[in-house]
C-alpha cells in the first residue's frame, strides 16, 4: 500500500470520519441536491492528499449508479408534486428526490471506497476491533479475507495448467468437477497448514499490523476538523450562499 | 435483497445497527465461550462458499427476475445458529466494503434481514419441523417452510426500513404486493437448495448436523465438500448468471410501472412524518402516498443553490490539486 500523511492516521480516526460523513448526508431530506454537493469535497480531497489513483476508485464508485437510478426510479411517478421550474419545464419532487438519492449513493460508495482504499482491510477490522467489535468477529473477518486470497490464486494458477494441456479447448463440466475437487483439497490443506502454523506461533487472536495503534493529536485533529466541516456543511446552506455572492458578484 | 444507502435514513440505519450490534455481542460471547480452536477455520471457509454462492443468480421463471442464495439458513444448520450468523454478519461486511452490495450504514439492516431472521426465527422452524434427526422428506418440507418464512419475513423487513426512512416515494402497500411474492419464489427454491444440500451432507457426514457435535468430529471433511460445491457453483453457475434485475429491483420497477396515484397535501401528514421520524421503528401502517416533509420544502434546485454547490466542488478540486502539486514524497 502506497504511505501518505492520511495512510499513516490510525484507521479508527478514518472510519470515524467515514461514518460522520455517511450519517451526514443521509440525514438530508429527500428534496436536497444542491447541499449535497460540497459533501463531494470529502473524498476528493482524500483521494488527492493520499495520491490515491482517481480513476480506478472513480470507476469503482460509478458501480452504484444504476442500482441508485434503479431504486430512485418509483420517486417521480408516487410524488409528482412541482416543486420548482426550470424555464417552461415543471419539475417535480419525485424527479429531483430522485437525482438525491442518486447523489446519496454517489457519496456513500465514494466513502467506502476510498476508505478502504487508504486504510487497508486488515487495519479496518483492527480500527472495528478496537473501537468496540468482538473478537471473533474480527477473527473470521480477517480469516474470510485470508481464505477468498488463498482460493483465488489457487484457482488461476490449475486453470493456466489445464489450458497448458488442453490444446485450446474450453472447460468441461465433467473436467471442471476433477479440477474444482483437486482445488478443493489443495486450497482446504493449505488453509489448515496456515492455522497450524500460526497456533504454532502463538496465535490467540490477537493480530499486528506493523503499524502501533496511536491515537494522538493528528488523530484528533483530523476527526475534529472533518466533522466540524460535515456539521457545517449539514447546517448551514454553504452552496446557495456562494452561489447567491457569485451571481451578485457576476450581476 | 441488499439495502442501499440512499434509501436509509440515519435514523432506522441507526436504530438496526444497534440491534444487530447487540446480536453480534451476544453471539461473540457464545461462540468465544464454546471454545472450539477447528471451528475457526471452518467458519472462514464457508463464509468463502457463501460469498461464492451468494454471487450467483437464478433466473425466476416466468417473472423475468433473479434472486440469489441468502444462505443463513444453511450456515445455522451446518454451525449452529451463533456461529452462523457471524459467518453470515462478515460476509455482508465485505460485500459493502469491498464491493459497493449494500451501504455502509444499512450493514444493520442487511446483517439483520439476511442473518438474524434466517438464523434465529427460521433455523427454529426448521428445527421444530425435522427434529433431530430427519428422514430426507421430512429434511426438504422443514428447510422449505424455513427458507419460506426467512425471505418473507426479510422482505417485509425491508419494505418497513424502507418506508419508515421516508427517502423513497413507494407507499407500503404497492412496495409489499410487488415484493412478497417475488421473495416466496426465491424462498420456494432457497428452499429446495438448502435441502439438497443438507441431505447431501447427511450422507457424507451426519454428524456434522448437529452443531453440538461439531467440536468433536474433525471437521476437514465436509469443509471439503463446501468448498467443492462453492466452486461448482461459481465457476458453472457464473455461466447461468442472470442478468435480470434481483427481487429487490424488479419489484420496484413493477411497481412503478403501475403506479397512479395522487399525493393528498394536508397537515396531517406532515405531523404524521414528524411521528414517523420520531419512532422509526414503528411505522404508521395507514400511510398513503409519500409523507410531506417535516422541514419546510426547500428547492434544492435553485439557481443560486446550484451554482453554489458546483463551485464547492471546483473549490475542493483545486485545493486537492494544489496540496498534490507540493514538492517532497511523503
Amino acid at each position: 500500500m502506497a504511505d501518505s500523511a492520511v495512510h499513516r492516521i490510525d484507521a479508527r480516526a478514518k472510519a470515524i470520519v467515514t461514518l460522520a460523513f455517511i450519517v451526514c448526508v443521509m440525514s438530508f431530506g429527500r428534496h436536497e441536491i444542491a447541499r449535497l454537493l460540497p459533501f463531494f469535497a470529502f473524498p476528493i480531497l482524500i483521494i488527492m492528499l493520499a495520491q490515491l489513483p482517481a480513476a480506478l476508485l472513480l470507476r469503482k464508485t460509478l458501480l452504484v449508479l444504476p442500482v441508485a437510478l434503479l431504486i430512485g426510479l418509483p420517486n417521480p411517478l408516487f410524488d409528482r408534486e412541482v416543486v420548482a421550474q426550470v424555464g417552461s419545464v415543471e419539475v417535480s419532487g419525485g424527479w429531483v428526490s430522485m437525482l438525491s438519492i442518486a447523489l446519496r449513493a454517489l457519496l456513500a460508495a465514494a466513502a467506502s471506497v476510498v476508505l478502504v482504499a487508504v486504510t487497508g482491510f486488515p487495519a479496518i477490522c483492527g480500527a472495528l476491533e478496537r473501537l468496540g467489535m468482538p473478537r471473533p468477529l474480527a477473527v473470521q473477518l480477517l480469516f474470510l479475507y485470508r481464505y477468498l486470497g488463498v482460493l483465488g490464486e489457487e484457482a488461476l494458477r490449475m486453470e493456466y495448467a489445464y489450458d497448458l494441456r488442453s490444446n485450446g479447448r474450453s472447460l468441461s463440466i465433467g473436467h471442471y468437477g476433477s479440477v474444482a475437487g483437486r482445488l478443493l483439497m489443495r486450497t482446504w490443506g493449505r488453509a489448515e497448514r496456515i492455522y497450524l502454523a500460526m497456533c504454532a506461533r502463538g496465535f490467540t487472536g490477537e493480530f499486528v499490523t506493523g503499524v502501533p495503534a496511536r491515537f494522538g493529536a493528528t488523530e484528533w485533529l483530523f476527526v475534529v476538523a472533518w466533522c466540524v466541516l460535515f456539521v457545517v456543511l449539514r447546517t448551514q446552506d454553504v452552496a446557495q450562499r456562494l452561489g447567491t455572492a457569485v451571481i451578485g458578484v457576476l450581476s | 435483497m441488499h439495502m442501499a444507502d440512499a434509501l436509509l435514513s440515519p435514523a432506522v440505519g441507526g436504530a438496526m445497527g444497534a440491534v444487530t450490534a447487540a446480536a453480534v455481542a451476544w453471539c461473540s460471547r457464545k461462540v468465544r465461550n464454546e471454545g472450539d480452536d477447528r471451528l475457526v477455520p471452518l467458519m472462514g471457509v464457508l463464509g468463502a462458499f457463501l460469498f461464492a454462492a451468494q454471487m450467483i443468480n437464478f433466473a425466476i421463471p416466468g417473472t423475468g427476475s433473479s434472486g440469489h442464495l441468502g444462505g443463513g439458513l444453511l450456515l445455522a444448520i451446518l454451525l449452529g445458529p451463533s456461529a452462523a450468523f457471524l459467518v453470515v454478519a462478515s460476509v455482508l461486511i465485505v460485500q459493502a466494503l469491498f464491493f459497493a452490495d449494500g451501504g455502509l450504514l444499512a450493514l444493520g439492516c442487511n446483517i439483520f434481514n439476511l442473518g438474524f431472521l434466517p438464523v434465529f426465527v427460521g433455523y427454529p422452524l426448521y428445527r421444530i419441523i425435522a427434529g433431530d434427526t430427519p428422514s430426507p422428506p421430512r429434511s426438504t418440507v422443514a428447510a422449505l417452510a424455513a427458507a419460506i418464512v426467512s425471505l418473507q419475513l426479510g422482505a417485509m423487513a425491508v419494505v418497513l426500513e424502507t418506508v419508515a426512512s421516508g427517502i423513497s416515494a413507494l407507499p407500503l402497500k404497492t412496495f409489499a404486493l410487488f415484493m412478497l411474492p417475488i421473495h416466496l419464489a426465491i424462498g420456494i427454491v432457497e428452499g429446495v437448495v438448502t435441502a439438497a444440500i443438507v441431505s447431501f451432507v447427511r450422507n457424507a457426514r451426519p454428524g456434522l448436523l448437529e452443531p453440538s457435535h461439531a467440536t468433536a468430529q474433525p471437521v476437514a471433511g465436509p469443509a471439503v465438500a463446501f468448498l467443492a460445491v462453492a466452486l461448482a457453483l461459481g465457476g458453472v453457475g457464473a455461466w447461468f448468471a442472470s442478468q435480470k434485475p434481483d427481487g429487490l429491483e424488479w419489484s420496484i420497477t413493477r411497481s412503478a410501472a403501475a403506479a397512479d396515484v395522487r399525493i393528498p397535501e394536508t397537515a396531517a401528514h406532515a405531523s404524521f412524518e414528524r411521528l414517523q421520524q420520531a419512532t422509526a421503528l414503528l411505522p404508521d401502517y395507514g400511510f398513503r402516498g409519500a409523507p410531506a416533509q417535516a422541514e419546510p420544502r426547500r428547492l434544492g434546485t435553485s439557481v443560486a443553490g446550484m451554482v453554489g454547490g458546483l463551485l464547492t466542488l471546483v473549490l475542493a478540486l483545486l485545493l486537492g490539486w494544489a496540496l498534490k502539486a507540493r514538492p517532497g514524497r511523503r
